[in-house]
């Protein structure tokens, strides 16, 4: 009897269960072209490993996906950005 | 046609000053002497590199904005290719999202050197 150890609250708790809805940055901002020679900006779109993150993580559109994932590919190329790394940020 | 391109070659980081000037005017003398108009040269000084080029761990990067026919950016490449002080090249064309964006990022460069 004494294990009845529920809490119970009078009002309900206000905590925000839902998920906050991802957003293409590039069509919220209005960028047109996504630049190969700014390697910290490609940055948010690379993991620790240096890949290129899924659009299903960033939120960002299919168009601006592909753009983001050619500027990347040519920062590799020029050394702005690694092929491969550990431990990046 | 014209049309405009970008060119970003790294230059060797052991080469002397002049030599790298002597380098750099050596593509853009070819440049306008092929009929293209350069519309912007940026140089960034010695970088480091995201990995070891030949071995080097940084690199003299330069990057040419110019305007010209297309065949003339086969016989750059070429041009580039053949020089051994050129550690890697990358040339893109530019649309025109891409031109006003180089544009804007000419005026904010121009702007931070006038108030240096």
């Amino acid at each position: 009897m004494a294990s009845n150890s529920e809490i119970r609250f009078l009002t309900p708790l206000s905590i925000d269960t839902g998920k906050q809805k991802k957003y293409c940055r590039f069509k919220k901002l209005g960028i047109q072209y996504i630049d190969y020679k700014d390697g910290d900006f490609l940055m948010k779109f690379l993991n620790e490993q240096g890949k290129i993150l899924p659009r299903r993580i960033t939120g960002t559109s299919l168009k601006f996906q592909r753009k983001v994932a050619q500027s990347v590919k040519r920062a590799r190329h020029v050394a702005v950005l690694p092929y491969v790394t550990d431990l990046m940020k | 046609m014209l049309r405009n391109y970008e060119t970003v070659f790294i230059l060797n980081p052991v080469l002397s000053d002049e030599q790298t000037k002597e380098a750099v005017s050596k593509f853009s003398d070819h440049l306008t002497s092929n009929g293209a108009e350069i519309v912007a040269s940026e140089s960034w000084g010695l970088k480091k590199l995201a990995y070891p080029i030949q071995k080097k761990k940084s690199g003299f990067y330069f990057l040419v904005e110019f305007k010209g026919e297309a065949t003339l950016t086969s016989t750059l490449e070429v041009i580039l290719k053949r020089d051994e002080r050129v550690m890697r090249f990358l040339t893109v064309a530019l649309d025109k999202d891409a031109m006003a964006y180089a544009a804007k990022r000419r005026d904010k460069l121009n702007k931070s050197k006038a108030t240096k």
